[in-house]
């Protein structure tokens, strides 16, 4: 438990940290709310070498963590919506073992754009911002396919070194 | 990286392309032409885009009528039954939200989704 306890601070801080770098970095293409997302890297490695619970935790700290630091309460709720619906749908596809990492990371990365500009329609009551939705769509794909070759690397490579500090410990 | 992953890169690759397919393909559709609509007594008579030249005869149940042409994306009336023929002495017109108006008749030609007009003079 204090393992645990102690690399979900030290997940939760990275990606907090990489929240603010894609803040002081944005990456501007024309469309707004395309980025990378790297914390995302974080979560994925969280549901994989943690477990369910403690990555939702994660990444609900986090959103809320930089919704107040570098956000205001409307970027927190776009946020937050993503980070859920994006969380969820991970988590099913992990659950389904139909994907490999690439697969589920590809997944979340589509569906926290499609989370967003959700609530997005609501609160600006214009379903034209559909229009976004191709973009959104590819973006998010591009981007999960980056952070799922990042996040099949990171958990092959941590597995071993938890695995190998577990036996040190013993 | 299983087989599922390349159908789902592939799947969601495909649904973006439809979807910007889909969403230029709508834009074209509801980006409409200037145009001149024509109303007899405030019910809709018929609708000519500006791009193409054309003449139609308006006419009443009673006979009276308007000759409407288009030119140059300009519309005007060449010809009129009404006793005062005001509306035919009016200078074509082409820009948003333009009229010609034929009081006898009870005839308006409007432009819509027409040319935004500038101002045509200022003073200070």
């Amino acid at each position: 438990m204090a393992k645990k306890v102690a690399y979900m601070g030290m997940l939760t801080a990275l990606a907090f940290v990489f929240s603010y770098i894609e803040f002081l970095l944005p990456i501007n293409l024309g469309v707004p709310g395309i980025k990378l997302g790297l914390a995302n890297l974080v979560v994925i490695v969280a549901l994989y070498l943690l477990d369910v619970r403690w990555a939702c935790s994660l990444s609900v700290v986090r959103i809320l963590l930089v919704g107040l630091t570098f956000g205001n309460p409307a970027s927190m709720i776009y946020s937050l919506a993503g980070g859920i619906l994006s969380l969820v749908i991970m988590i099913i596809a992990k659950k389904g073992k139909l994907f490999s990492v690439m697969g589920v990371s590809i997944l979340g990365g589509v569906f926290h754009n499609i989370g967003q500009i959700v609530v997005a329609v609501f609160v600006v009551e214009t379903t034209s911002l559909l229009y976004y939705l191709p973009v959104l769509i590819l973006s998010g794909t591009i981007a999960g396919v980056l952070i799922g070759i990042l996040s099949a690397i990171l958990i092959r490579h941590l597995k071993k070194a938890i695995q190998a500090e577990g036996t040190k410990c013993e | 990286m299983k087989k599922n992953d390349v159908i789902l890169l592939a799947a969601l690759i495909v649904a973006a392309l439809a979807g910007f397919g889909g969403v230029s393909l709508y834009s074209k559709l509801s980006t409409r032409e200037p145009q001149a609509v024509a109303y007899l007594d405030g019910e809709e008579q018929g609708r000519y885009p500006l791009s193409e030249d054309t003449t139609v005869e308006i006419r009443q149940t009673d006979g009276s009528y308007n000759i409407l042409q288009i030119q140059n994306g300009k519309a005007e009336i060449t010809a009129a039954s009404c006793p005062d023929k005001v509306c035919v002495n009016h200078r074509p017109v082409g820009g948003q939200g333009e009229s010609l108006v034929c009081l006898p008749n009870k005839m308006v030609v409007e432009i819509e989704n027409g040319e935004e007009l500038g101002i045509d003079a200022g003073t200070r």
